[in-house]
């Protein structure tokens, strides 16, 4: 029997900007399960990344219950709710969002300075992230002396490197051309497949979307089918 | 320490802005360290061991009035008075008035009984000086600075003592050297150049016959108070009223004539920190401003908002520690070169110390708001550029 990793009931979430309210989600209730890989699709504006930014415990839901990796995230204060992200959540996004003073190392390190590990072992776990992607060559390297798809391997061995439960991708191709986008696409079927990695990837990108085994497409704050 | 990195790789993210800030944090703690210095100087006179049990005899009124001769068998004969000696304020340079020199007329016997011990010369050099009516014995750091020789003539201008010829500038013959025993008084004595209260008296046009304060050794230090009493009951109700004080308290109340020095000092490193504080808050807001994404990275991580405060914090602190400890440090380094221009007083690098928790006052004032913005930031908004 699969174990559901996040699941979520009945969620709604309201922004308010001034005196206007904006439904994002309304009464959303989705599970995925350990193992995973999920494409989140659907036109802008639809919710899909308030619907990821809520299952990597980024913002809190106006009602509802979810649970990611057996824990209430909507219940948890503030401080907690960064300690489970340090813990169970790597996160990759379309702009990369790499610290541009830090080697490529010195980026992929930053999750494990929240760790007990020694700077050996800082370094270590570093170049063993930025072998798997493939990278490991240019871990001196700072992100302006990398092309976009290099950054983005970067970005996700940051993402892998303290070892999640579950990887959350915001369209993680958005800014690569098609060769580059395909080898991330590749790279994340890879994590998934080999290595069980639970992903949740945002993406407008048909084809991006067929290298995850469940497409879900969202349409005005609602989950509108299932592929 | 695991944060260093990280923290030392964003203080230079933008390496011009970062040192044109650095360098006005260590100018401004370069100042700070110059002017502290000196105020401390003004503030902790040193008079050594031997200065304990001196006492100095001031007309009650005003240091610029002068007090009777006649005083000093008065004076001598309180109980506890060991040794007295009496002078005249010259207001003496050497050639113009940049070149401070502390001409002091003196009673040689009565001097150099009262400071027995305190110098070291030659007694041949020693006996000269007493025989030689226009004698100059001058301290040895004075003729090194000016390159004088034994034999040589040199004139002193005074800016108060004309002579009866109407003539300001008095010749001198140099006919010795000496230096001080205690070298802890030795910057003190650096520009003394003493000679016949004789000779200054007769030469002058007026103010014959009296003194501008006597300096008074007491056998038990610990009677000072006392015997300055007697002396001061003495002449209770006279023309000359007299105020009898520790030599350390007549220095700071001489420089005190000159203004109060700490109010100025100080006055000076407020404008100048009111200045670095807009410039350094500035700076740190900005830098924040520009790094809201990152920051927002960081808290998507898992760094928890105290954990943002704190480096932000800890940037500011960097920052400023590291401008403070370079500024003080080239602050401490010219402290020869304040020395010369402030002879007689002593410097101590002690003066220095305050000066890291101004900087980590101002780290705090500084960094405090940036830091606190980037507590309150929104992960979603920031990464969506809505900051």
């Amino acid at each position: 029997m699969s174990e559901a990793i996040v699941s979520l009931h009945n969620i709604r979430k309201r922004y308010t900007r001034g005196k206007q309210h904006v439904d994002v989600l309304e009464g959303l209730t989705l599970d995925i399960q350990k193992g995973e890989f999920v494409a989140l699709m659907g036109p802008s504006g639809s919710g899909k990344t308030t619907l990821l930014n809520l299952i990597g415990g980024l913002d809190k839901p106006t009602s509802g219950e979810i649970t990611v990796a057996g824990q209430r995230l909507d219940q948890l204060g503030s401080g907690a709710l960064s300690r489970w992200r340090a813990r169970h959540v790597g996160f990759v996004f379309q702009s990369y969002n790499l610290m541009p003073m830090l080697s490529a190392q010195r980026n992929v390190e930053l999750p494990l300075l929240l760790t007990h590990l020694s700077a050996a072992q800082r370094k270590a776990n570093a170049l063993a992230a930025l072998t798997l992607v493939g990278i490991a060559d240019r871990a001196k390297h700072k992100p302006s002396e990398l092309s976009g798809g290099q950054a983005q391997r970067v970005a996700i061995a940051r993402a892998l490197v303290a070892d999640p439960t579950l990887l959350v991708c915001d369209e993680p191709t958005g800014d690569l051309d098609r060769k580059s986008a395909d080898e991330v696409l590749h790279l994340l079927q890879t994590l998934n497949r080999d290595y069980g990695k639970t992903i949740i990837m945002v993406t407008h990108d048909p084809k991006a979307a067929e290298f995850a085994g469940r497409q879900l497409h969202m349409d005005k704050g609602a989950l509108a089918e299932s592929g | 320490m695991k944060y260093f990195p990280l923290i030392w790789a964003t203080l230079w993210r933008k390496k011009t802005r970062t040192i044109f800030t650095l360098l006005s944090i260590v100018i401004a703690f370069l100042l700070f360290g110059a002017l502290e210095t000196v105020d401390y100087a003004f503030a902790h006179p040193n008079t050594g061991t031997s200065g304990a049990n001196l006492l100095i005899t001031i007309n009650k009124y005003s240091i610029t009035l002068s007090l009777p001769f006649s005083d000093e068998q008065q004076i001598r004969s309180v109980p506890g008075v060991t040794a007295v000696t009496w002078f005249t304020w010259f207001g003496g340079y050497y050639q113009e008035p940049k070149n401070f020199v502390f001409v002091l007329p003196i009673d040689i016997d009565s001097y150099f009984s009262l400071h027995q011990g305190d110098f070291v010369y030659d007694e041949t050099q020693f006996q000269t000086f007493r025989n030689t009516r226009d004698g100059a014995l001058v301290n040895a750091q004075l003729m090194k600075k000016h390159g004088w020789k034994i034999g040589d003539r040199v004139g002193m201008h005074s800016t108060i003592w004309t002579q009866k010829n109407g003539s300001l500038d008095w010749n001198f013959l140099i006919v010795g050297t000496y230096d001080v025993s205690d070298p802890t008084q030795r910057n003190q004595q650096a520009s003394t150049f003493l000679f016949h209260y004789e000779y200054f008296d007769e030469g002058r046009s007026f103010g014959k016959g009296n003194v501008g304060w006597y300096q008074e050794r007491v056998a038990d230090a610990s009677q000072s108070a006392a015997v300055s009493a007697r002396i001061d009951a003495l002449f209770a109700n006279s023309s000359y009223e007299t105020k009898t004080q520790p030599a350390k308290d007549f220095a700071l109340a001489f420089i005190k004539q000159l203004g109060d020095i700490g109010f100025i000092l100080h006055a000076i490193l407020g404008a100048v920190f009111f200045t670095l504080l807009f410039l350094t808050g500035n700076t740190m807001m900005q830098s924040v401003r520009e790094r809201i994404p990152e920051l927002a990275v960081l808290k998507t991580l898992g760094f928890t908002d105290g954990d943002v405060l704190g480096l932000v914090l800890a940037e500011a602190l960097l920052l400023c520690g590291l401008g403070a400890l370079l500024g003080l440090a080239a602050s401490y380094g010219a402290l020869p070169i304040i020395r010369l221009g402030l002879q007689g007083v002593e410097l101590s690098p002690l003066a220095l110390l305050p000066g890291f928790g101004v900087a980590i006052l101002l780290a705090l004032i500084v960094g405090l708001p940036p830091a606190l913005r980037a507590k309150r930031l929104n992960i979603v908004d920031a990464l969506a550029g809505k900051h």
